[in-house]
C-alpha cells in the first residue's frame, strides 16, 4: 500500500519546486511568488518556444499564401479552388486537425504536427489579403506603369506589391494574434509553447498562477506582435499616412 | 534618318529630336467580332507635330493610340516611328521611348512626385545625379515649384497639378513621341483651358511628335496641327489641319461633327494679328479695347455684348493698332474673304451659321443658325 501523502501532493510539482510558498499552500489565485521563481525554469522557456511556434507557423504560411496569391493573381481560375481548400482547413476545429495528423509518420506527437495545423490555419486570411491588396490595385497605375515600359516583373514588385502592403500587413496581424492564440493548444500534442504550463494547471485543478501568468504572456505577445506590424506598416506605407493632411 | 536612338536624350537641357510615326494600313480586329475595331487606318504625322485622334465612343480613336505603343497588339498592317517598324521592338523597351499621359494619371500614390518623375529614367538605368536634376527641369517645365513639390506624394496634389506632374513623368526620358490619352478630360473646364494653354507653350518648347486624343472638337481644333477624325468601326472620316476640316468637311459626318458653328470655331483659329484692320485714320477711336492677340472669335463675341459697337485693337504696349466691326468679321468669312468657306455643298445651310449667329446677339458661344 502506498502513502497518499507521499505520492499525491495537493499542490501540483509541474515545472519544479512549487510546494513550498504560503500562497500556494493557501490556495490563492496568483502568487507572485512562483512568478519570480518559476520564470527562468518554467515560463520563459515557454514563452521562447511560444514565440518560435508562432513566427514559423506565420513564415511559412506566408511563404506559402504569397506564392499561391502571386500565381492567383495571374490565373483567376486558381483563386476559388486556393479559397475552398484554405477555407476548410480553417474551419476544422484545431483538436480534431491534430489528431487528424498526428498518425502520419513523420509528424506524430511533435512540434512539426503543430506547425503545419498553425500555418493551415493561416493560409486563409494571409492568401485572401494578399490577393485583395493587388487586385485593389486601381487600374490606371498599373496602365501608367505598363505604359511607361515596366515589364510585368517590375509592375509587380515596384508598383503591385507596394501597394498592396496595407492589405498584406493587415492579413498578416489577424494571422499573427489568431497563431500566437492557437499555439497554446498545440501543447495537447507537443511539450512546447505557453500552452504547457496552462495545461498543467487545468488538469490538476487547484494551483492557477501558471494559468493566469501564461495566459498573461500570451495575450501580451500577441497584443506586442500586433503593436510591431503595426510599427513595420508605418515604416514601408509613409505614403499612406498623407492623405488625411492633403494639402492644395 | 537617326530615328532608333532619337530618345537618347543628350544632356539635360537638349530635348532629343522628335521622330515622324507613320501608321499602315493599320488595323485591329477582335476575336468572336465580325466588325473591326480599327480598319485599314493609315495616317503620317510629321515630326514636332500634335496630331489629334477625335470621334464619337465606339470610334476607336483609344484602340488606335494604344496600338502604337503596344498596349494593344495589332491585327495587320504597321506603325513605323522614325521609320522604325516597332512590332520589331521589345514592347517594355519601345514604351520607355514613347510618353503616356492618361486621363486618369495614373500617379504612384506610394512614390513621390520626384520618384514618379523618375520611373522612366530609373527604369533606363540614369544616375542619380542626373535623375535629381532632371526632376528638378521637369517640374520647372510644367510650371511647379521642385523645392515644394519634389518630396510630396500624389494625394496631396489638386487634380490640376496631378495631370502637370503627369505630363512631366512623360517627358522625363525625351521621348521622342508622346502619347496622351483626353489628358485634360477629368478637369474643370477653367483649369482645363488653363492647362491646354500651358501644354501649347511647352509644345512649342519641346517640339515633340505627339498623338492626342479627345472626344472634344473644340479641344482637337485648339491643340491639333492635324486632327483626324474617326467614325465608328474605326474607320478614318477626315485627316487634315484643323482650318481645313472647319472650310472643307469631307462629307456630312464630319460636318456635323465638327458642328454647325464652325464658322465661328474657324474665327478662333485666327487672331487679329492676321486680320486687316480698319485703320482710324487719325480719329481717337473710342470703343471697347481688344488685344491684338485675341482671336477673331473672342472680338466678335466682345462686338456683340457691346451692342454691336467697333472695338479698339490694341498692341502689347497699349497702342492703337486699328479698329474691328461686325462687318469686317462678317467680310472674312463671306464670299471672297480670308476665311471664306470652301465647300461647294453645303451652301446656305452651314455656311450661314457665323453670320446668323452674329445676326442675333446671344448666339456667339453656341452658333444657333437663324439664317
Amino acid at each position: 500500500m502506498i502513502a497518499i501523502g507521499a505520492r499525491a501532493p495537493v499542490i501540483p510539482t509541474f515545472g519544479g519546486s512549487a510546494s513550498s510558498y504560503a500562497c500556494e499552500r493557501a490556495n490563492r489565485l496568483f502568487c507572485a511568488n512562483w512568478v519570480s521563481r518559476n520564470w527562468s525554469s518554467v515560463l520563459w522557456p515557454a514563452l521562447r518556444q511560444h514565440i518560435v511556434l508562432s513566427v514559423v507557423a506565420v513564415a511559412i504560411g506566408f511563404a506559402l499564401s504569397f506564392g499561391l496569391a502571386l500565381l492567383a493573381y495571374r490565373r483567376r481560375r486558381l483563386e476559388q479552388p486556393v479559397i475552398l481548400i484554405s477555407g476548410v482547413l480553417y474551419t476544422i476545429p484545431s483538436l480534431a486537425l491534430f489528431e487528424i495528423l498526428v498518425p502520419f509518420k513523420p509528424l506524430g506527437l511533435s512540434a512539426r504536427t503543430a506547425e503545419v495545423a498553425l500555418v493551415s490555419y493561416t493560409l486563409l486570411i494571409l492568401f485572401r489579403n494578399i490577393v485583395t491588396g493587388l487586385r485593389e490595385v486601381p487600374d490606371e497605375v498599373r496602365e501608367a506603369a505598363r505604359g511607361m515600359g515596366m515589364t510585368n516583373r517590375q509592375v509587380l514588385w515596384r508598383v503591385e506589391l507596394p501597394l498592396a502592403l496595407p492589405s498584406i500587413i493587415a492579413g498578416l496581424r489577424i494571422a499573427t494574434v489568431t497563431v500566437i492564440a492557437l499555439a497554446t493548444v498545440a501543447s495537447y500534442i507537443c511539450d512546447q509553447g505557453l500552452g504547457v504550463p496552462i495545461f498543467a494547471a487545468i488538469q490538476d485543478g487547484v494551483f492557477k498562477t501558471e494559468l493566469i501568468v501564461a495566459g498573461g504572456l500570451a495575450v501580451a505577445l500577441a497584443l506586442c506582435a500586433d503593436g510591431l506590424l503595426v510599427l513595420l506598416q508605418r515604416a514601408l506605407t509613409p505614403w499612406a499616412r498623407r492623405e488625411t493632411s492633403r494639402a492644395t | 534618318m537617326p530615328a532608333p536612338d532619337t530618345a537618347r536624350p543628350e544632356g539635360t537641357s537638349g530635348f532629343a529630336a522628335a521622330a515622324p510615326l507613320e501608321l499602315q494600313r493599320v488595323t485591329k480586329r477582335y476575336p468572336g467580332q465580325a466588325a473591326p475595331a480599327i480598319a485599314e487606318l493609315s495616317l503620317e504625322v510629321p515630326a514636332g507635330e500634335v496630331c489629334v485622334l477625335v470621334g464619337p465612343s465606339g470610334s476607336g480613336k483609344t484602340t488606335a493610340m494604344r496600338l502604337i505603343n503596344r498596349m494593344i497588339e495589332l491585327t495587320s498592317g504597321d506603325i513605323l516611328l522614325g521609320g522604325r517598324s516597332v512590332l520589331e521592338r521589345r514592347p517594355d523597351e519601345l514604351r520607355r521611348e514613347i510618353g503616356y499621359v492618361i486621363q486618369q494619371v495614373g500617379l504612384f500614390p506610394h512614390c513621390t512626385i520626384g520618384e514618379n518623375i523618375a520611373t522612366v529614367p530609373r527604369l533606363l538605368g540614369w544616375d542619380r545625379a542626373r535623375i535629381a536634376q532632371r526632376i528638378d527641369e521637369l517640374l520647372e517645365l510644367v510650371g511647379l515649384d521642385p523645392e515644394q513639390m519634389r518630396g510630396r506624394y500624389p494625394v496631396q496634389l489638386s487634380g490640376g497639378q496631378q495631370q502637370r506632374v503627369g505630363v512631366a513623368r512623360a517627358l522625363a526620358a525625351d521621348p521622342p513621341l508622346m502619347l496622351m490619352d483626353e489628358p485634360f478630360g477629368a478637369i474643370d473646364p477653367i483649369n482645363r483651358e488653363r492647362l491646354q494653354d500651358e501644354f501649347l507653350r511647352l509644345q512649342a518648347t519641346v517640339r515633340k511628335t505627339i498623338v492626342f486624343v479627345t472626344h472634344d472638337i473644340d479641344e482637337a481644333i485648339k491643340m491639333g496641327d492635324r486632327i483626324a477624325i474617326l467614325r465608328e468601326g474605326g474607320v478614318l472620316a477626315q485627316y487634315a489641319p484643323p482650318a481645313e476640316l472647319l472650310s472643307r468637311p469631307a462629307d456630312d459626318f464630319v460636318a456635323q461633327f465638327v458642328g454647325a458653328d464652325r464658322g465661328l470655331k474657324r474665327l478662333a483659329l485666327t487672331t487679329l494679328e492676321d486680320v486687316d484692320l480698319i485703320q482710324p485714320n487719325g480719329l481717337q477711336p473710342s470703343g471697347r479695347r481688344v488685344p491684338l492677340r485675341s482671336t477673331v472669335r473672342d472680338a466678335l463675341s466682345m462686338i456683340l455684348t457691346a451692342g454691336g459697337r467697333p472695338l479698339t485693337v490694341v498692341d502689347e504696349n497699349d497702342r492703337v493698332a486699328g479698329l474691328v466691326t461686325l462687318d469686317l468679321v462678317g467680310g472674312l468669312l463671306g464670299a471672297g474673304g480670308a476665311l471664306a468657306d470652301h465647300d461647294d455643298r453645303a451652301g446656305a445651310g452651314d455656311g450661314g451659321a457665323a453670320d446668323g449667329g452674329a445676326g442675333d446677339g446671344g448666339a456667339a458661344g453656341g452658333g444657333g443658325a437663324t439664317a
